[in-house]
C-alpha cells in the first residue's frame, strides 16, 4: 500500500455516462462557499451472479472546505463503498451505475473536475495529491518489509519532483506533524505501536498536501486513550492545514465529537444529514435515534439503552419504500410507499437538517437525555 | 474502613472462582540478566454467582493475560486459582478437564475463534459430547438446537448447518457464546466480547450475556477497554495498568468518581457526545505518553511517567493500595491531590466530576 494511489489500487476503468449539469438539483448552500467534493446521486452496485447488490443508491453528499463530515452506519451499510467509489477506488464487480462526483480544489480551477470522467492518468494525478485516504486498519495498510521513510518517499516521489534532501526534510516534518520522533523514519512498521502506525498512515495521507482526506475507521482498532489522542490530532491538523475530512465510522459517539456535520447511512442510502449538534439533540430519523440509544454513556445519568432490534436488510432484495421498516418502531403502512429522499425536517429551525423519514419528527425528549444546561 | 475489602459483586451470590495474587512473568531473552516482564502482578479478585466483575485497561495492560490464567491457558508464575475454595492445579490434565466444565471463555474475535472449515453443529457438538458426556445423535442434536435458541439464533435448525463465513460478526459471537455455555459452566470469562462488533450489535450481545448470567446463574468476568460499557454491565470494576490493579470498586463509583489518575484518564478519554467536540477543539490534549511498561526494571509507580501528579516518591516507591471506602481501593501516593473529594467522603456522596479537574491539572 506504499504506492498510495499507485498501480495497486486498480481504477474503475469503465467510463460513465455524463449526467447533464442541468439535471442536478441546486446545492442547498449559498454559492459563495462551494463544496470541495460534491457527490450527486451516486449509485454503486456489486454485480453478482445472484443479482445486483445495490450498495449505494442515489447518495448526495457535499464536503465543504475545511469541514469534517462524519459518515456513520452499520457494517454493510455502504459507507466505505461510497467513499471509495467517489474516488474510483473500486474494482469490478463494483460498478458505478449513476451519479456525478465533482472535485473543486484550489489547484484544479474554479469549475473543478468530474472525478468519474477522468482518464486513468488523470486519476493518478488526482488521487493522493488532491484526495488522500487513511485506510482502515493501519496494521495491514503499511508495507511490513519497507522502512517508514521509504514508504513516505514513495508517496512524495509519485506526485512531486523534489531532491533527496527536500524529500527527507518533508518526510521528517511529516512525522513531526503527527508527533512521532524523526529517528523513527528508519523504523519498520512492526517496530511501531498500533497508535504510531495509525499516525504514520495519517502522515502519509498528508504527505503531498491534499485538500480532501477520507478517513475510513481510523481509530477502530485502538484503545480509548490512543483514540482520543489521534482524534484531537486530526482536528488540530485540520485546523492548521485546512483540509476537509470525510470521516467514516460505525461509532456515532465519536462522530458527535469530531464532525461538523453528520450523515447517517442505512442500506446504501443517507437517512439523515445535519450538523452534529442538531443530529445529537434533535435526531429525526428512527434509525439515528436507535444508534444514539445504543451506546452506553459514561457521563451523565445512566439511561435505558434501547438499541436497534433486527439486522441490516439484504441489499439484493430491499423492501419497497423505506428500507428501515422491518426494524422501525414507528413503521406504518404508509412507510412502504414512500420514496426514500432527504428532505428538510419539518419544524426544524435549521433548514440544512435533512431526514429521509417524513413521518417521524424530532422529539427532544425521546432519544436524548441531555440536561437543559448542556451546551 | 477496616478489615477485609468487600467486593461490590459479593452481594450477588456466593464466591465461585477466586484469583489469589496471580502473577505471570515473561523472561525476555535468555540468561539470568534478561529483563523480566511481569504481565500480571499480584492480581486478586473473586467472581461471585450472578455477579459481573469488569477488568478495564488499555492494550497491553495484562487484562487478557488474567483471563488466560484463569482459563488455564497460561501458566501461573505464582499465585493460585481457587474454585469453590479449593485450589485448582491446572497443570494436571485431568483436573484441567474437570475445571473446564465449570469455567468457559468467550474470545474477542469471533472471526478467529471459530474454525472456518467446520459447521456450527460441529462447534457445539464437541463440548456437548466431551464436557457433558451426552451420547446419542438425537440427544446431541436436540441440545445443540436448544443452545442456539438460547443465544437467540432462530430458527436453530437453519444455523446448525452453516459455516462461520456464512454468518455475520454478531451471529458468530452468538455461536461462540453458545459453545461456551454448552458445557453448562458456572463461570464465564468474556474477553472483550463486543469490541470487534458493530456499535448497533454490541448492545444485543451485552443484553444476551446479561440474560444468560441471570438465567444460568453465571459468575462473569467481563474484560473490556471501554469503561463506559463496564458501567452498564458490571457490579464491580477493576482498573488495570501495566499488569497491576490500580483501582477497584463498585462500577458506578469508579466510573463517576474515578480516584486513581489513570482511571481519570480513561474516563476523560471516553467519547462524550454531550461535549460535542468541546474537549477536542479547545486544544486540551488529554495526554501524551506511551503505554505503561510492565518491565521489572521499572521502579516506583508504573503510571508515574504519564501522571500529572507524579513526584519523586512516585518514581521511587511502588504505591500501596489505599482503602477509600468499604468496597474501594486505589493504589496511588497522591489520592488526596488526585481525587480530594473521594478521599474526603469515603465512598463518596459528592458528585462533582473529576474528569474536568484532571484536564485542568494537565492544562
Amino acid at each position: 500500500m506504499s504506492r498510495a494511489g499507485g498501480d495497486q489500487v486498480a481504477a474503475l476503468e469503465t467510463p460513465l455516462a455524463t449526467v447533464p449539469q442541468s439535471s442536478v438539483p441546486p446545492a442547498p448552500r449559498p454559492a459563495a462557499v462551494r463544496p470541495v467534493l460534491d457527490i450527486r446521486g451516486l449509485s454503486i452496485s456489486y454485480r453478482t451472479r445472484d443479482g445486483d447488490v445495490r450498495a449505494v443508491s442515489g447518495v448526495d453528499l457535499a464536503l465543504m472546505p475545511g469541514e469534517i463530515v462524519g459518515l456513520a452506519g452499520e457494517s454493510g451499510s455502504g459507507k466505505s463503498t461510497l467513499a471509495y467509489g467517489s474516488c474510483r477506488l473500486l474494482r469490478p464487480p463494483a460498478v458505478i451505475t449513476a451519479g456525478a462526483v465533482n472535485y473543486r480544489g484550489r489547484r484544479v480551477g474554479p469549475e473543478g473536475v468530474s472525478v468519474l470522467e477522468q482518464s486513468p492518468a488523470q486519476l493518478r494525478a488526482l488521487r493522493w495529491r488532491e484526495i488522500a485516504i487513511v485506510f482502515q486498519s493501519a496494521m495491514n495498510a503499511l508495507n511490513p518489509v519497507l522502512r517508514i521513510e521509504d514508504q513516505l518517499f514513495d508517496v512524495i516521489d509519485a506526485h512531486l519532483s523534489v531532491s533527496r534532501d527536500e524529500k527527507l526534510e518533508r518526510a521528517s516534518s511529516l512525522l513531526d506533524l503527527v508527533g512521532i520522533a524523526r529517528n523513527r523514519l528508519k523504523s519498520y512498521p512492526h517496530e511501531l505501536s498500533g497508535g504510531m502506525r495509525q499516525r504514520v498512515m495519517i502522515a502519509m495521507a498528508l504527505a503531498v498536501d491534499p485538500e480532501v482526506v477520507i478517513m475510513d475507521e481510523p481509530t477502530t482498532a485502538l484503545d480509548v486513550v490512543v483514540q482520543r489522542e489521534i482524534l484531537s490530532q486530526i482536528v488540530e491538523l485540520k485546523e492548521r492545514l485546512g483540509f476537509s475530512v470525510l470521516f467514516i465510522t460505525h461509532d456515532l459517539s465519536l462522530l458527535l465529537e469530531v464532525a461538523n456535520r453528520i450523515a447517517i447511512m442505512y442500506a446504501g442510502q443517507l437517512v439523515e444529514l445535519g450538523t452534529s449538534v442538531r443530529v445529537h439533540r434533535y435526531p429525526a430519523h428512527p434509525y439515528t435515534r436507535g444508534l444514539l440509544n445504543s451506546f452506553p454513556s459514561l457521563h451523565g445519568p445512566r439511561r435505558e439503552l434501547a438499541g436497534i432490534p433486527g439486522s441490516p436488510p439484504d441489499l439484493r432484495n430491499l423492501p419497497p419504500g423505506c428500507s428501515f421498516v422491518p426494524r422501525c418502531g414507528f413503521a406504518t403502512d404508509a412507510c412502504r410507499n414512500i420514496d426514500m429522499r432527504l428532505a428538510p425536517v419539518e419544524g426544524e429551525l435549521d433548514p440544512d437538517h435533512l431526514s429521509a423519514c417524513p413521518f417521524v419528527l424530532p422529539d427532544s425528549q425521546s432519544a436524548s437525555t441531555i440536561p437543559d444546561g448542556a451546551k | 474502613m477496616s478489615g477485609e475489602l468487600r467486593s461490590a459483586a459479593e452481594s450477588c451470590g456466593p464466591l465461585v472462582l477466586e484469583a489469589v495474587a496471580l502473577q505471570r512473568d515473561y523472561r525476555l531473552g535468555h540468561g539470568r540478566r534478561a529483563p523480566v516482564l511481569s504481565a500480571v502482578r499480584n492480581v486478586s479478585f473473586g467472581l461471585y454467582r450472578r455477579g459481573v466483575v469488569a477488568l478495564v485497561g488499555e492494550s497491553g495492560s495484562g487484562k487478557s493475560t488474567v483471563a488466560r490464567l484463569l482459563a488455564g491457558q497460561e501458566q501461573l508464575t505464582s499465585g493460585a486459582v481457587r474454585l469453590d475454595g479449593m485450589e485448582v492445579r491446572l497443570r494436571h490434565r485431568k483436573t484441567f478437564r474437570t475445571y473446564k466444565h465449570d469455567v468457559q471463555m468467550v474470545f474477542q474475535d469471533p472471526f478467529a475463534s471459530l474454525n472456518s472449515v467446520h459447521t456450527v453443529r460441529y462447534h457445539l457438538e464437541r463440548p456437548i459430547r466431551i464436557q457433558r458426556g451426552t451420547k446419542g445423535r438425537a440427544a446431541i442434536e436436540e441440545e445443540a438446537t436448544r443452545l442456539l435458541s438460547e443465544v437467540e439464533l432462530t430458527p436453530p435448525e437453519q444455523f446448525l448447518t452453516k459455516y462461520p463465513h456464512e454468518l455475520s460478526g454478531g451471529q458468530r459471537q452468538r455461536v461462540a457464546i453458545a459453545r461456551a455455555i454448552a458445557a453448562r459452566p458456572r463461570v464465564l470469562l468474556a474477553d472483550e466480547p463486543i469490541s470487534m462488533l458493530d456499535v448497533s450489535i454490541r448492545l444485543d450481545i451485552l443484553r444476551l450475556l446479561d440474560g444468560l448470567r441471570e438465567h444460568l446463574e453465571l459468575a462473569m468476568l467481563y474484560i473490556t477497554h471501554d469503561i463506559a460499557s463496564a458501567r452498564y454491565v458490571a457490579d464491580e470494576t477493576l482498573v488495570m495498568y501495566a499488569g497491576e490493579i490500580v483501582e477497584r470498586g463498585p462500577s458506578e463509583d469508579v466510573t463517576q468518581q474515578p480516584a486513581h489518575p489513570y482511571t481519570q484518564l480513561l474516563v476523560a478519554s471516553a467519547p462524550d457526545p454531550d461535549a460535542l467536540g468541546g474537549s477536542l477543539r479547545m486544544g486540551s490534549r488529554v495526554v501524551a505518553g506511551q503505554t505503561g511498561s510492565a518491565l521489572s526494571t521499572v521502579v516506583g509507580c508504573r503510571f508515574s511517567p504519564r501522571c500529572p501528579f507524579a513526584d519523586e516518591q512516585c518514581r521511587r516507591e511502588v504505591p500501596p493500595p489505599v482503602r477509600i471506602g468499604e468496597q474501594r481501593v486505589a493504589a496511588c501516593w497522591h489520592l488526596e491531590l488526585a481525587a480530594p473529594h473521594v478521599v474526603r467522603d469515603g465512598a463518596g456522596a459528592d458528585s462533582s466530576p473529576v474528569s474536568t479537574e484532571f484536564n485542568k491539572n494537565l492544562g
